[in-house]
């Protein structure tokens, strides 16, 4: 599980005289789906660009399976598969031959890589047809099969749920887990959405104006994070209670904001009750990706 | 390397360009093709007579006539000077200039679209090659396979090389078949004559010697295919220049337009022969009429025109490899 596969060291970018990315770290490891989470404009795209060369770094260094991006890119990009924000292929080929025009760039590729990865996103049926009457989900497993082709150790896939109906959300989701569980891959996914990192992805970059401002396991930032909501009846004699049992209670308007921890909160709850307080409502809450800023940068906001 | 020009020419291919421009072709051909039947077919009416020296004869008359009007500038009337000491010395020679047949239409057709039809074609093609990836995005997936970013852009740019080869090519075979079955297809073997060239206010013929039409031809040709690629190589980068591929063709068509008009108004400003766009007639230099300014020869023209196409693929090459993708 520790093999790590990409890593990322002191990365900035200046444009003109603006910082727009200020020294980023970070490393992937085989197996794992790593999360890249930010607001828009917070860097992510442009970090990502860099990662697989379509940008220079100003300074720092990138390194995938220990090949550098800089200096030995064609060794560097032969590990690596991506989609940079849309997945973008000729629209006047068909599917095939868009996969046929890339697999003729990968050194010692074969046709049988190409049915295999076509089989793995599911496309067989409509391989043949020309991209243009493509709906977006295809187009986007279309992206995932050429970004498979070489058969890369590191994916990166840039907002990969972006503008896909539900049912399409939750079979990119259930694709990535299958990748990073069954082919061992590593998975950079970069989104603004807090709820969708939750579902996927093993551990997070928080990223905000060109900085990693927190880098955790998900489950951890949850459980740091997660709050309960009580609406209780009568509220004065809930909020007496619940402040003996716990340091943390809010009250805003009608709720009772506290942590969720898990081992506790039913104890919690029956003590209310002997005190001869109403539950009402229990609600367990996951901060927006706003409140998580404003508790990492200490009030400032995204912008 | 092979396969990545495979991979450009599909491309080319299947966006249909070169179909387009083929088609464009033929259509042009067939009106021009139409236009000359007419244009000799009045000659004849007027002159009540098919027979070809009388004809010259008409025309030395016409253009003399013109001359001794007042109305006419200097340059105009050093071109038409020329002109007909050109013909009195085929005529004095006993050489038919115009033999009746396809060649001799392929011949003229060449040497009027050197200046602005084919370099227009030609534009068509080279000024999409980069900027249209841009334009899809899929530049982004291009330059992430392990493969450097000069060997896409030399596979892009031997694309090109071919795609000008094969354009200047249909263009012999298409006006040699549409003129053809006007005009018949007889007329290889005419002699030409070569060697004409202007001192002064002269037409030097020290150097005139005969050639088959056919050789004459094939260096009209020869001059095209090089006229083209310079034309290419420049809409080429543009392309890599400039994102949208629209743009890149209006800056190429504004040069090309200006070039035509330059060459008319240039010989008062003497270092405009340094541009480009003033030296794309090099077929005048095989026919011997004046160049638009003096100190322009066919080595002259060839030399500037090989330093523009040089330093556009090396400011192609440059950019491209080095710019970041957004």
């Amino acid at each position: 599980m520790s093999e790590v596969t990409l890593s990322v060291k002191g990365l900035k970018k200046v444009i003109g005289k603006r910082e727009i990315i200020k020294n980023i770290d970070f490393e992937l490891k085989r197996g794992e789906v790593f999360g890249f989470l930010g607001p828009n404009g917070a860097g992510k795209t442009t970090t990502i660009r860099m990662l697989v060369g379509l940008i220079r770094p100003t300074a720092g260094s990138i390194s995938i399976c220990g090949y550098s991006v800089s200096k030995q890119f064609t060794k560097a990009m032969e590990h690596i598969g991506c989609i940079v924000e849309n997945p973008e292929l000729y629209p006047y080929l068909s599917g095939w031959e868009n996969l046929q025009h890339f697999s003729r760039m990968i050194p010692s590729m074969t046709e049988e890589r190409i049915h295999e990865v076509v089989a793995l996103v599911g496309l067989q049926e409509r391989i043949h047809d020309l991209v243009r009457t493509y709906s977006l989900g295809m187009r986007q497993r279309l992206g995932i099969a050429q970004a498979l082709l070489g058969k890369p150790k590191v994916l990166i896939l840039d907002e990969p749920t972006n503008g896909l109906d539900p049912s399409g959300i939750r079979d990119m989701r259930k694709f990535i887990r299958f990748l990073a569980e069954s082919e061992g891959l590593s998975v950079l996914v970069s989104s603004h959405l807090l709820s969708e990192i939750q579902l996927m992805c093993d551990r997070v970059a928080i990223i905000a104006k060109g900085e990693v401002i927190h880098t955790e396991s998900v489950k951890t930032l949850l459980t740091q994070q997660e709050r309960l909501l009580w609406k209780l009846d009568p509220q004065p004699a809930g909020i007496d209670v619940l402040k003996q049992v716990t340091d943390f209670v809010q009250v805003q308007g009608e709720y009772v904001t506290t942590f969720y921890e898990e081992a506790e909160v039913g104890e919690w709850n029956k003590q209310l009750i002997q005190a001869g307080v109403t539950v009402k409502e229990m609600n367990r809450k996951l901060p927006t990706l706003e409140d998580l800023f404003i508790e990492m940068t200490g009030g400032e906001s995204i912008d | 390397m092979i396969s990545l020009v495979q991979n450009e020419m599909i491309k080319l291919v299947r966006k249909k360009r070169l179909l387009i421009v083929t088609l464009i072709m033929g259509v042009l051909i067939s009106m021009f093709t139409y236009a000359q039947l007419r244009e000799t077919q009045r000659l004849q009416e007027k002159l009540g007579t098919t027979d070809w020296r009388s004809t010259l004869q008409q025309e030395i008359i016409d253009t003399q006539n013109r001359l001794s009007g007042s109305q006419i500038s200097d340059d105009w009337r050093k071109q038409l000077e020329i002109r007909v000491a050109q013909q009195q010395y085929y005529l004095d020679n006993d050489i038919n200039p115009s033999e009746p047949g396809a060649p001799t239409f392929v011949r003229g057709f060449i040497e009027n679209a050197i200046q602005l039809l084919l370099p227009l074609m030609i534009m068509i093609i080279a000024a999409d090659l980069v900027s249209s990836e841009y334009s899809l995005g899929s530049i982004k997936v291009l330059l992430t396979r392990p493969v450097k970013r000069w060997k896409i852009l030399l596979s892009k740019y031997i694309t090109l090389v071919m795609s000008v080869s094969f354009l200047i090519l249909m263009f012999g075979v298409l006006s040699y078949l549409i003129s053809g079955i006007v005009f018949g297809f007889k007329g290889w073997t005419a002699p030409i004559l070569t060697g004409f060239s202007v001192q002064g206010n002269d037409l030097n013929t020290a150097d005139v010697h005969l050639i088959s039409q056919w050789r004459y031809i094939l260096m009209e040709f020869g001059l095209a295919w090089f006229v083209s690629l310079v034309v290419g190589t420049l809409a080429f980068m543009l392309s890599v220049l400039i994102k949208s591929t629209a743009a890149g063709m209006g800056v190429m068509l504004a040069c090309l337009i200006a070039g035509t008009i330059l060459s008319s108004m240039v010989s008062s400003w003497n270092s405009a022969k340094y541009l480009f766009m003033v030296n794309l007639n090099l077929t005048s230099y095989l026919q011997g009429t004046a160049p638009p300014t003096e100190g322009m020869t066919l080595g002259f023209s060839l030399g500037v025109l090989t330093i523009w196409g040089l330093a556009g693929l090396l400011v192609s090459f440059l950019v491209f490899t080095k710019k970041d993708v957004y």
